[in-house]
């Protein structure tokens, strides 16, 4: 499971190559056909993607040409009289997703390093075992949990709580109802946590143990240790896994559409109802029977689509800078 | 005792089979989710009779629309009638299968089902966003007796498109100009105030959690959640509790005869013991069937859960049509569905 183990299997099989792979050498015939099926399967997943993107451009041809760039900047949403734009949606999806995220990512790299450096080895196999499994946990269920168990905490408990410290504030102002913004972050926030604590995991263990002997060496304390060596170490990683937690809040639509209160407004207060992309599209979708509120719900796949996109490249621009500033340790 | 008992058995059989042995494929069906449990319920009972299945997959009644015009089902559901001219262009007809009835339901401390009152004017401004406390002044008017809290009224609507929404926004946009000229009807519309739930039981659940809330859901939901309804005025001016007596005098008021391609919508009807939130759930047929054993039989299993399936419908709290209307619907069938140039049903005789 962890990366020790599989490095050093393989250094052995390294060493003394095996009779297996001695004999597989009369099937050496196969290598270019392999190749290619390689490739092809490669080459499939990419064409998907641009397939994907082709038919949400197709299919919102209709909702591109009546509203245009207005839709990216308006916020109505009336079906009655055909108006549609996703300023809502994309502010309530980039909303819950940032909660979600600035709620995972510190407790996810604390575990994750509790994982891979502090916890006796027993105790780590369990609690990663542990956490893994609530990543498979399917997203319904964290969205009735959610709505039965967790919105009832949160009117009752948090959400007065944080407004008697900061109810001042314009982000947490509104009757605590246990159901908006906020909730829906807190639900991504647990979804996501898996996902970044394993990867997490992953990355600290693959630190190797004489940079942070060197650390230690110099008279360093652990959490400098931690902080100038191993997330530096390990920090494209860490970005990575963030991403991908990112990729998970900003598509889930079930959890999320049971907690987030589906409103189409945008209000500044994380405790009022709002809505996401996708909870918009699994709401409507099924009953949008004219053509331009079809067409308008698949462009916001598109918005969705193009978002998520161009995270990706900006993260993998700047990951590539500063792995060059880094002088290019991995 | 026995023989006549035989005899009726045997004529049974020869009735039923003289269909089965036409007809032993699959009737397929396609729409609203309102009546799935019902139209499921109806095909397994029919079919352990007739032998006929008759599968209806609940898509959402756009989906049954779409998929009834593009004739890859038989029959299409669909909780709005279709116009007169929409089905004129697809050659499409559509009559009411069962009734159903939207209930207002609140969450208020010590008021329980049946307890509180509201004008059609109170609902439609509550849903505006003009009456904002349960112990507003004109709430309290209408309810003399009545402990109403000092609370904040949350609204709760459907968050996804529904037939629901649609026969709801349907009664405010009759009773109230503001709702007409701010808002109007539709399966899903930009509503002013309040949070969304997914589905009946979303709604259900919102107002079950959050105090003070008001939210409208199928009667049987109101039911199965013990939900506190409330009592409405109706156009003859008296407060009416949801019950099924009261949607069927909605159903029965309603002059379905001056209905073209019975587009009716069932609310507001007149009558002094009518629920005023009524609505009737259509199946949509092509009026050219291709496929004249599997029309024949199609138009079997209607007639049975017409006429033989009451008793499953109020089990499951719908609504069965008045009979007088399923007179009205079987000449129609008469009159408009053909195969092959001859008519598919014939009036029993």
């Amino acid at each position: 499971m962890t990366f020790d183990t599989a490095s050093t299997s393989m250094r052995s099989k390294v060493r003394t190559p095996s009779r297996a792979i001695r004999a597989g050498r009369a099937f050496a015939c196969f290598d270019r056909p392999f190749h290619w099926l390689a490739l092809s399967a490669a080459m499939s997943l990419l064409g998907l993607l641009i397939a994907i993107g082709i038919a949400l451009v197709w299919r919102s041809e209709l909702s591109l040409r009546t509203f245009g760039l207005r839709f990216l900047v308006q916020s109505v949403w009336d079906p009655v009289r055909h108006q549609f734009s996703a300023l809502t949606s994309l502010y309530g999806t980039i909303v819950s997703s940032v909660i979600g995220l600035a709620l995972a990512v510190p407790l996810s790299l604390a575990i994750g390093f509790y994982l891979a450096e502090l916890a006796p080895p027993p105790l780590a196999s369990f609690f990663g075992t542990a956490v893994e499994l609530l990543g498979a946990i399917p997203s319904i269920i964290y969205g009735m949990w959610g709505l039965f168990v967790l919105a009832p905490i949160m009117a009752d408990q948090i959400q007065p709580a944080i407004q008697s410290v900061l109810g001042s504030l314009p982000l947490f102002q509104g009757p605590p109802m246990g159901i908006g913004l906020f909730t829906a972050g807190v639900i991504l926030a647990l979804m996501v946590i898996p996902f970044v604590s394993s990867v997490a995991r992953e990355i600290f263990t693959m630190v190797p143990a004489v940079m942070k002997e060197s650390g230690y060496g110099i008279g360093a304390t652990k959490w400098e240790v931690v902080r100038g060596v191993t997330l530096r170490y390990g920090l494209s990683g860490i970005v990575g896994a963030c991403l991908l937690g990112l990729a998970r809040a900003l598509g889930e639509t079930m959890a999320v559409t049971f907690v987030i209160g589906n409103r189409h407004a945008i209000s500044l207060s994380l405790f009022e109802p709002g809505n996401s992309i996708s909870s918009t599209l699994a709401n409507e979708f099924t009953e949008a029977s004219e053509p331009l509120y079809l067409s308008s719900l698949i462009e916001l796949g598109l918005v969705l689509f193009v978002l998520t996109l161009a995270i990706q490249t900006i993260s993998q621009l700047w990951l590539r800078r500063v792995e060059r500033s880094m002088g290019g340790v991995r | 005792m026995k023989r006549p008992a035989l005899g009726f058995l045997a004529l049974l059989l020869l009735a039923t089979s003289a269909v089965a042995q036409e007809f032993r494929g699959v009737v397929q069906g396609a729409g609203a989710t309102f009546p799935y449990p019902l139209y499921a319920r109806w095909a397994y009972e029919h079919a352990a009779l007739s032998g006929v299945r008759v599968n209806y997959q609940a898509i959402g009644s756009g989906g049954g629309i779409a998929q009834i015009k593009a004739q890859t089902v038989d029959f299409g559901a669909s909780d709005a009638p279709l116009t007169p001219e929409e089905l004129r262009e697809a050659g499409l007809v559509q009559f009411p299968m069962v009734i159903g009835g939207v209930v207002p339901v609140v969450n208020l401390p010590g008021i329980g089902p049946g307890e509180l009152k509201l004008t059609p004017e109170l609902l439609a401004d509550i849903f505006l966003g003009k009456v904002q406390q349960w112990n507003d002044a004109r709430i309290a008017e209408v309810n003399p007796g009545l402990k109403l809290p000092k609370q904040r009224i949350t609204v709760v609507h459907r968050s996804d498109g529904s037939g629901t929404t649609w026969i709801f926004t349907h009664y405010l946009d009759q009773v109230s100009a503001a709702w007409h000229e701010k808002i109007g009807v539709g399966k899903a519309v930009e509503w002013p105030v309040g949070i969304g739930g997914k589905g009946n039981e979303g709604v259900s659940a919102y107002v079950q959690r959050v105090k003070g809330a008001i939210g409208y859901v199928e009667y049987a939901y109101a039911l199965q959640n013990d939900l506190a309804y409330a009592r409405l005025r109706n156009q003859d001016g008296y407060f009416v509790a949801p019950t099924i007596e009261s949607f069927q005098a909605a159903a029965t008021h309603a002059q379905w005869e001056k209905a073209p391609g019975f587009y009716m919508v069932l609310t507001n009807q007149p009558g002094e013991d009518s629920w005023p939130i009524t609505g009737a759930s259509f199946i949509l047929v092509h009026k050219e069937q291709k496929d004249c054993p599997k029309a024949r039989a199609m138009l079997e299993f209607f007639d049975w859960c017409y006429r033989h399936g009451e008793k499953v419908a109020v089990e499951l709290h719908y609504v069965p049509m008045p009979l007088g209307v399923v007179d009205l619907v079987e000449a129609m069938w008469e009159r408009e569905i053909r195969c092959g140039g001859k008519p598919v049903w014939e009036r029993r005789r």
